[in-house]
Order: structure tokens, then C-alpha cells, then sequence
């Protein structure tokens, strides 16, 4: 196990570099510059703005001196939008916020989605299955920039119970709405996903041993059932927890958080290499970590999965 | 009588409308006794079984009565129901593959049992489950009780699930076609295992199988049943001797023989039931060489004809007795229309 965990970190590195190399080679295929503008600077300006960011290097030069930096330093270099920032302080600043209310929503998400994907397996074409199913399908359907709207009108404009957006450093009356926002779609695939893996396991050989062995309902479903219906729960975990703390722009406009989702939507548009690049080597190390973990929390819940 | 069964009936409600899987079974058994239940898939051998642990499909539904000690079970609560099971009945099923649970070590599955029933600690309930692996001889039972399921092989599984079924001395065990997933050397061991654990334990044994031989090794009593029906029952060596319905007798006929290379193997006429469909009479109808005019709408009854034996059928017993239609010719088998 233990050397699995290496073997997969060791993987991990390379899988990294690709990315990077992918990033670099689609930015740079992409026509126009960060410092392109409707009105052309003179070309000295030009040549000395890109001579200080390093844009005059070739490409394969600009990219090894990008990988020897981050791997280095952990230095993501100067952004290219905000004159006084660097990507790091960027990263510093909007990544604990989107991490807060992400973590936040990942929780919600899975204890309200398998709880209500549980019952409504239990209780099978009963009026609660129906209404779970009911809320599932409306809180998928409903988009978020939608819902976000939604949420500020009835809690803080009808009834002043919430802040309609800030973020205060996290103070937890700025971080339900968003949660809210974010988690509810999540909810609802986790709900559905553990609804059906349910319904599968509970029509399995060993439940029914489970019950004739005498053991009360709560036991059978807690003790024999839950883990192996978590499983394809817990595949779609590691993608959507990256999702989540990674952020969402929709999020972060709608609530003026501050996270590093409209940082990262932005920074596209300006072209703003340096933060594109930053936020994609963070999402897709994060997204490495957490399928690692899911990988690990499978083999933890099934015994015939040894590495 | 240690469990008393009468007119039991099963039915499932399906898309395609009510399907009746058990019609009116009637038989008990005895303290220490081996009931043998044969048929056909889909005969509701099994499903007789689950009813009477309460352990029909959601979409199914008992009727009639189960009697265990004189007590009824159809309709107990589940929490009545729970008591039940594991600690006087118990139940094991055909394929030990799937019937453990995969993800949990054997030492909590088996444990499960004891602490909720007999309110021992996980340890001691661990000690009585290494105790019991002993008995069903599973070598190495102390550090094996440790394993999960896939560890084992599948002879082994069904070891552990006779033991997990014995920990709380059950008065009876049923066995929903323990060897049918089994190869053959396998199946002996376990059924030799069963014989030494009713000696043993004293513990009645419901087998539900199709396998004649084994019937014919294990069981004191015979029930045959057809399309949900009881057909036929009687002491074991008594009614393999001598038949005394049609069907037991196309059943015996159509055992392989090995001694015998020169004929063919019999088979019995036409197709299984539908049960959706059941004829208003006797289910084996269509495929009955013996079948007289009423035998389509009248349901013939389970009537003794020996002491200890009952046979549902309308033709004369000397007439299956000498194995074909006398002074008629057989008949042939009906095939339904296909629509």
C-alpha cells in the first residue's frame, strides 16, 4: 500500500510536467499577447515590456525557465494583469477563500446527498423516495447563477438574515450563501449516484443474508450496506471536491468572494499567462491528490482492491 | 410439530400483473427430521422458504399460515421477526459467493450474530465463532476468521455460512440449494458436513434442492412440488420406490444413470409453467401423459393414500404405479398456442 502511494506520487511529477508543457504550448498557439490592445504601443515600449516579462525568449526557453522557477523557488512569477502582484500573492489570496467555502460545500453536499439517497432507497416508490428524487432533479436542473440570484433575494433582501455577498475574512455568515450555492447541484448527483447504488446493493445476496441472520434494518443498511453503495459515491468525489475548492467563477461573482475562480476566468481573458498557469498546475495537482485519495479510500472500503 | 406450514401462498405483484409463485402449500416438520423440498426452477421451493422467514421480494406478499412452535410468523412485526431468525430458524443459501458479505471480515459477520442475540462481547462472540468454524471444520479457523469472504475458496464459503447459520443453535436450519453452486467433490463434503451436523446439534433440515441424489442420501421425507403446487410427498425411500404422481415419476425417470450407457436420458415432455398463468386444475397438466378430462379445471387434493405419503392427482394410483396410461393411450404433451 505504502508503495503504491509512492509509485503514484512518483507518477504524479511527470503527469505535471505534461500539463505544464500542454498549457504553455496551447497559450502560445493562441493568436495575440497579453500586452496586445486596441491601440498598439510603440514598439520600444513593446520590446521593453516583453524583454521584462521574458516574452522575447523563445518559447522552449520561457517554458524551462517557468518549470525551474516553480520547481525551485515555488515561484509562479510576476502576473501579468496586476502590475503590483504576483501570481503567488494572487494564489495566497483568493485560494483560502475558495478552499473555505469549497471544503464547506464538499461537506454538505455529500452528508445531505447521501442521506437523502439512502432514505429514498429504503423507502422505494414511497412519497419520500419521490420527493427526494423530486428535490434531486430540481437542484441539478436549477443552474447556480440562478440559484446565487435566488439566495440573496429571499435571504438577504426579503429577509435580512444574510449578507448578500463580501466575505469578511470567512466569517461564517458569509460563507452560507455560497456554500448553499455551490454544494446544491453536487448534492443532488450524490444523491441520485447513492440512490441507485443503493437500491443495487440492498437487492444483493449478502443483505439478504444480513436479514436472515435477525439483524434490524438500521444494521443491515448502516453495517452491510453503506459501504459498498459509497463506492461509485466516492468516484465521483474526487473530481467534484477538486471542482469545488477549486472554485466557481459564478460563485465568486454573484458573492463577491474574492475566490480564485474569477481570478482564473479573468486571467484567461486577459491573457494573463503567469495566473493561467499558476491555477492550472494547482488544480491539476489537486486533482491528482484527491483521486491518490479516492484511490486509497477505495481500497480501504473494499478488501479484494489491494495495490 | 416444530414448523407447520398450511395453505401457504405467495404472490408477486410484477409489471406483467400477479405472479403466483407458491398456491396453496400445505406440510410441517418434525423436531430433528430432514425434509427434502424438490423441483424445477421456479417450482416456489424457494420462495416457500422465504415466506416463511419473512423474506419475500418487496413486490411479494404471503398468505396462509406458518406456524413455528405452534407460533405464527406470518405478519409478526420485524422486530418479532428478528428474534426468529438466526435463533430458532436459520437459512443458507445457494451461492456462498455472493451470500457473504464481501467487505467485512468473517469475524464481524459471524460475530453480528452472536453479540445482538445473545448479547455476548465481540470477543467471546469472535471465540465462539472460531469454536463453530472448528465444528464445520474449517482448518486454521483462528487466524482464517480474520479473512474476508474472497479469501476463501467456495466450498469453504458455504462452511462459513453453515457456521454462521449454527452459532445460535437454530432448531432448524433451511437450505436453499447449498451445493447447487458447488463442483461435485464439494458437494459431498458439504453434505456430509449437514449429516454430521444434524447428529450433532440436533437441528431439523429443510433441503431445497433438484438434485435427486442428494434427496435420496440426506432426507428422511420428500416433498415434491410443481408450479407452486405440492405434488407429492411421502418418506424418502418410499416414494423413490414407488412414485405415486406423474411428475415424481417423470422427475425419477429423467435422473442420468451412469451404470447404463444404452439408453437415452428421459426427459419430461413440454415446457415449465407460467406462473401467471396457471392452468385452474393441476399445473402439470399439459405435460401429464396420465391427464384425464377434469385435470384442467379441477385441483386435484393432496390426499393420504399410505400411511405418511400424500399425492395430488386424479389418475387411478395403479395407473402411475405401472409407470403408463392403461387401456388409453398417453397422452401427448399440450404446447400453448404461442401468441
Amino acid at each position: 500500500m505504502f508503495s503504491y502511494i509512492l509509485r503514484r506520487l512518483a507518477v504524479a511529477v511527470p503527469t505535471l510536467l505534461i500539463l505544464v508543457v500542454f498549457s504553455f504550448v496551447l497559450m502560445f498557439a493562441a493568436p495575440g499577447g497579453p500586452f496586445n490592445s486596441e491601440r498598439p504601443l510603440p514598439p520600444q515600449i513593446m520590446q521593453n515590456i516583453e524583454a521584462r516579462y521574458g516574452l522575447d525568449q523563445p518559447y522552449w526557453k520561457q517554458m524551462v525557465d517557468y518549470v525551474v522557477n516553480v520547481v525551485t523557488r515555488f515561484d509562479f512569477g510576476p502576473s501579468f494583469q496586476y502590475r503590483d502582484r504576483s501570481v503567488n500573492d494572487i494564489i495566497r489570496q483568493g485560494f483560502p477563500v475558495t478552499l473555505t467555502y469549497g471544503l464547506w460545500s464538499a461537506l454538505v453536499a455529500v452528508i445531505v446527498g447521501v442521506a437523502l439517497g439512502v432514505v429514498a432507497a429504503i423507502r422505494q416508490n414511497s412519497w419520500v423516495d419521490y420527493s427526494a428524487v423530486g428535490i434531486s432533479i430540481g437542484a441539478q436542473a436549477l443552474p447556480n447563477f440562478v440559484m446565487g440570484p435566488i439566495l440573496v433575494l429571499v435571504f438577504t433582501l426579503w429577509l435580512g438574515w444574510l449578507p448578500g455577498g463580501g466575505w469578511r475574512g470567512g466569517q461564517w455568515e458569509y460563507v452560507i450563501l455560497p456554500v448553499i450555492a455551490l454544494s446544491t447541484s453536487y448534492m443532488a448527483s450524490i444523491a441520485r449516484i447513492t440512490r441507485s447504488s443503493m437500491l443495487e446493493v440492498l437487492n444483493s445476496n449478502f443483505i439478504r443474508t444480513a436479514m436472515a441472520k435477525g439483524l434490524p434494518m438500521r444494521r443491515v443498511i448502516l453495517r452491510h450496506a453503506l459501504k459498498p453503495a459509497l463506492l461509485p459515491v466516492l468516484s465521483y468525489l474526487g473530481p467534484a471536491i477538486v471542482g469545488m475548492i477549486t472554485g466557481s467563477v459564478v460563485v465568486d461573482v454573484i458573492f463577491s468572494t474574492g475566490g480564485i475562480g474569477q481570478f482564473f476566468v479573468n486571467s484567461a481573458f486577459n491573457r494573463d499567462y503567469a495566473v493561467i498557469m499558476g491555477i492550472t498546475i494547482l488544480v491539476g495537482a489537486l486533482t491528482i491528490g484527491f483521486n491518490l485519495l479516492v484511490d486509497i479510500l477505495y481500497a480501504w472500503i473494499d478488501p479484494k482492491i489491494r495495490y | 410439530m416444530l414448523l407447520e406450514i398450511d395453505n401457504l401462498g405467495v404472490t408477486f405483484t410484477t409489471g406483467d400483473g400477479e405472479v403466483n409463485a407458491v398456491n396453496g402449500v400445505s406440510f410441517g416438520i418434525d423436531r430433528q427430521e430432514t425434509l427434502a423440498i424438490v423441483g424445477e426452477s421456479g417450482s416456489g421451493k424457494s420462495q416457500t422458504a422465504f415466506a416463511a422467514m419473512g423474506l419475500l421480494a418487496k413486490n411479494g406478499r404471503a398468505t396462509g399460515s406458518v406456524k413455528y412452535q405452534g407460533k405464527e410468523l406470518l405478519g409478526l412485526t420485524p422486530r418479532q421477526l428478528n428474534k426468529i431468525r438466526a435463533e430458532e430458524i436459520a437459512m443458507i443459501f445457494q451461492d456462498p459467493m455472493t451470500s457473504l458479505n464481501p467487505y467485512l471480515r468473517v469475524s464481524d459477520q459471524m460475530a453480528e450474530v452472536l453479540t445482538l442475540h445473545k448479547g455476548l462481547s465481540k470477543k467471546a462472540a469472535v471465540d465462539e465463532s472460531v469454536k463453530m468454524l472448528d465444528a464445520v471444520r474449517i482448518p486454521d479457523a483462528r487466524n482464517r476468521v480474520n479473512m474476508y469472504p474472497h479469501e476463501f475458496s467456495g466450498g469453504m464459503r458455504q462452511r462459513v455460512m453453515i457456521a454462521m447459520a449454527l452459532l445460535c443453535r437454530p432448531n432448524l436450519l433451511i437450505a436453499d440449494e447449498p451445493t447447487t453452486a458447488l463442483d461435485v467433490t464439494v458437494q459431498a463434503q458439504i453434505m456430509k458436513l449437514l449429516g454430521e451436523i444434524r447428529q450433532e446439534f440436533g437441528t431439523a433440515i429443510i433441503l431445497i434442492t433438484h438434485d435427486l441424489g442428494i434427496v435420496a442420501e440426506f432426507c428422511d421425507r420428500t416433498l415434491v412440488m410443481y408450479g407452486g403446487q405440492i405434488m407429492e410427498d411421502g418418506p424418502t425411500d418410499g416414494l423413490f420406490a414407488a412414485p405415486a404422481h406423474p411428475y415424481t415419476l417423470g422427475l425419477l425417470s429423467a435422473v442420468p444413470r451412469l451404470d447404463r450407457d444404452d439408453v437415452d436420458l428421459a426427459t419430461i415432455a413440454g415446457e415449465p409453467p407460467d406462473m401467471s398463468r396457471l392452468p385452474k386444475g393441476c399445473p402439470f397438466t399439459p405435460r401429464c401423459a396420465f391427464r384425464l378430462e377434469q385435470c384442467p379445471t379441477v385441483r386435484p387434493p393432496l390426499d393420504p393414500f399410505e400411511p405418511g405419503r400424500r399425492r395430488a392427482c386424479h389418475a387411478p394410483l395403479e395407473e402411475v404405479r405401472s409407470g403408463a396410461p392403461q387401456g388409453r393411450p398417453p397422452a401427448k404433451p399440450l404446447v400453448e398456442a404461442q401468441p
